[in-house]
């Protein structure tokens, strides 16, 4: 096993989507020679050419456009949009032709072979235009796989998952931890699940639903929550869409309490889905409201970002009112 | 109404494909690099105080470019864009305007918000992201506006300013005002869906905007011609049918021209006009940024060689319009003035916390105003952990 950043481990599963696929191509904005603004296809161009790993002009809706073109026509494009915030002008693309290909032409025709990179998320100091989570607009549009890793070794074993899964797939990589999250990650191919969440801590107490770079804001809150004598069951979702209810629902039916943490403002994000859900699904044994801890409902500020953040201490807090409620 | 599409062409019987390269444009250039006039070239309406208006922008971006990206490189401030090598572009388009012409940039056109009298303090104000910041400490670095001088706030999102200009301009026209839109964008940009949308709506609905194309060769690290393919911009804008011209961006006086005709004729015959001016990103596209990585140091100097400022500056010389003296004498202020706004602004308080809540709606909406009860309390009760609001909680 080698000791990896989360860039790293992305650029390694690439490398080896690339090597067993021939047909497989990265591209987007200075993703060629360049190696992308974060060089997470550093190395690429050298090593599979120009042919199949190459700067685009600057058009998110070109880049999705020409990406579902090829997944279309067989190929397996791999789509590096550069910032999550830039998304938007390719969401036409997106949510109207990615994500209905196969159901409007009786699946004569699909781009399952789909995979959309981007980073996402704040706590970089990139202001309104460099921070969004926007999961939850691509979360309404059935027919698209969303798929949110938290560290090097998941992001490995989940990209390469997306990249084979046969449906298109927005892979939103936590861009705060690029270099900020260094583990083992084996150099060999694995695959992770997609569309199973992962209890990564056991507790009895309350369960502290999260994913990408806020589930260290969770574990950090747990921590503080544990001197307390409070146990708290942590699950990553790692896959928002379709994500795991059954997973999530019997914890609750073991901890009788969920707070769910995202970025993202609280109107409308994904956690009022699933705390929509998890309410159907456990409510006789619900011991108190499901907790929402979320950014707030403005765009994502560059001065105050600390105070718009849903950080360890809000949710400390809420563990602790949904405990003493 | 005319439907022929037909009309504009000769019939022909036998099959020729027009090239795509084919369409010559040629290129305006009025100063030489020593200073003097090329022969015959027709100079722009400049005089002796605007030419040393023009000229101490230019110093003060090239001053303000030097200290801020030593303040990026200090950790003073988080981000920083310079524009060396391309400021006669955005300082000649804004010179070639009048003050109630809009603005309405990309990123790398502060030149233009310099020219227009935007306050040292104002530039330190946003750059620290204080509660002076005319933006409310909201936006990283660079992304400036003032409504006083009809400079639109920048947005990140590279083109989307594009199609407003072309709907700006279209609503000037309509109130019957003596003003246009003159809308900067990079040839990157100028690949965005926004940009297309934009110059079809301009030149179909007859809006009287400025599209002002700096082509300055790279995008990041993508250089123009993994960008497009063709004879430029310049040669889209031909394609809308619009009046197109192409200019020299490192020179003033064709800079300074090609901005003068066009408005002239944009509110004249109340239509769009492009311009293309070509230049040279000498710098990093921003401090997150390394340039070695994807381009040589002979390529870099070969365009030092065309630096704008010191062309500007031998005319000016030649003119009896400028001295070595007052060259050094301005340089010095500059630096001087610049570095004590920085240490003033930087010592200015963050926006209050009240501010993350304000501006979403033109009132903070019930629901916004809980939020910040809610997170008021909280901060109350963690004061250590947000230093920048706590103290200021009532």
């Amino acid at each position: 096993m080698a000791q990896m950043n989360l860039l790293q481990a992305i650029n390694n599963a690439l490398d080896i989507a690339m090597a067993e696929n021939e047909s497989a191509l990265c591209f987007g904005e200075d993703v060629g020679h360049f190696g992308g603004v974060f060089r997470a296809t550093s190395g690429l161009q050298e090593k599979y050419g120009k042919a199949r790993c190459f700067n685009t002009p600057l058009v998110e809706q070109g880049i999705i456009g020409f990406a579902n073109g090829l997944a279309a026509q067989g190929s397996t494009p791999i789509a590096e949009i550069q910032f999550a915030d830039y998304i938007f002008p390719a969401f036409d693309q997106i949510v109207n032709e990615s994500a209905k290909f196969r159901y409007r032409s009786g699946n004569e025709f699909n781009v399952g072979n789909l995979t959309i990179r981007t980073p996402y998320g704040g706590g970089i100091a990139g202001g309104l235009y460099h921070s969004q989570s926007p999961e939850a607009y691509f979360a309404h549009t059935p027919g698209l796989k969303i798929v949110v890793p938290r560290n090097p070794y998941q992001a490995k074993g989940l990209l390469l998952a997306s990249i084979r899964d046969d449906n298109p797939v927005i892979f939103f990589e936590p861009k705060r931890l690029y270099r900020a999250s260094v583990g083992e990650v084996p150099e060999e191919d694995y695959q992770l699940p997609i569309g199973k969440a992962e209890v990564t801590e056991q507790g009895k107490d309350i369960t502290l639903l999260a994913w990408g770079a806020q589930m260290e804001i969770i574990e950090k809150a747990a921590e503080m929550a544990k001197k307390d004598g409070v146990s708290c069951e942590l699950i990553d979702l790692r896959t928002i869409l379709p994500w795991d209810v059954e997973t999530v629902a019997n914890s609750v039916l073991k901890t009788g309490r969920l707070l769910i943490s995202q970025e993202a403002p609280l109107t409308a994000g994904f956690a009022s889905e699933i705390a929509a859900t998890i309410q159907q699904e456990c409510f006789l044994h619900l011991e108190s409201p499901i907790e929402r801890v979320c950014g707030i409902d403005t765009p994502y500020p560059l001065s105050l970002e600390k105070e718009h953040a849903a950080d360890h201490l809000k949710v400390y807090e809420a563990i602790k009112r949904s405990i003493n409620y | 109404m005319n439907t022929d599409i037909y009309k504009e062409g000769p019939v022909v019987h036998n099959a020729a494909f027009i090239d795509g390269h084919s369409v010559e444009i040629p290129i305006l250039k009025i100063l030489q690099q020593d200073g003097t006039v090329y022969q015959g070239a027709e100079l722009p309406n400049i005089d002796e105080e605007h030419a040393v208006k023009i000229y101490k922008a230019l110093a003060f971006h090239r001053a303000l470019d030097e200290r801020m990206i030593g303040a990026q490189r200090q950790g003073r401030i988080s981000f920083y864009m310079a524009a060396l090598g391309e400021e006669a572009a955005s300082i000649g388009g804004a010179a070639g305007l009048e003050v109630q012409d809009m603005i309405m940039a990309q990123y790398r056109e502060q030149g233009a918000l310099i020219y227009r009298g935007f306050s040292l303090e104002n530039f330190m104000n946003q750059m620290f992201s204080n509660e002076k910041d005319l933006g409310k400490g909201r936006q990283m670095p660079i992304h400036y506006g003032s409504n006083e001088l009809n400079y639109m706030t920048i947005s990140s999102p590279l083109g989307t300013q594009i199609p407003q200009a072309a709907g700006y301009a279209y609503g000037q026209k309509l109130q019957g005002k003596d003003a246009v839109t003159l809308c900067y964008f990079g040839e990157g940009a100028a690949s965005e869906g926004d940009f297309h949308a934009g110059l079809n709506m301009a030149a179909v609905h007859n809006a009287p905007v400025i599209f002002f194309c700096r082509n300055n060769g790279y995008a990041i690290s993508t250089p123009s011609d993994e960008q497009y393919v063709g004879n430029g911009i310049a040669s889209r804008g031909v394609g809308y049918g619009m009046k197109t011209i192409r200019i020299d961006g490192n020179d003033i006086l064709a800079v300074l021209k090609a901005v003068q005709l066009a408005r002239a004729y944009a509110i004249e015959e109340s239509k769009p006009v492009m311009i293309e001016a070509m230049s040279y990103r000498l710098g990093a596209h921003s401090t997150s940024d390394d340039p070695s990585g994807y381009r040589t140091k002979e390529e870099e100097e070969k365009w030092h060689a065309h630096d704008p400022l010191s062309r500007m500056k031998s005319w000016m010389l030649a003119q009896n319009w400028w001295d070595e003296a007052q060259e050094t004498a301005l340089f010095d202020q500059l630096r001087e003035d610049i570095l004590a706004a920085v240490k003033v602004a930087e010592k200015i308080a963050k926006p209050p916390v009240e501010d993350l809540v304000s501006d979403v709606y033109d009132q903070v909406p019930e629901h916004l105003q809980k939020q910040l009860a809610s997170l008021k309390a909280h901060i109350k009760k963690y004061p250590e952990a947000y230093p920048l609001t706590a103290g200021r909680i009532k």
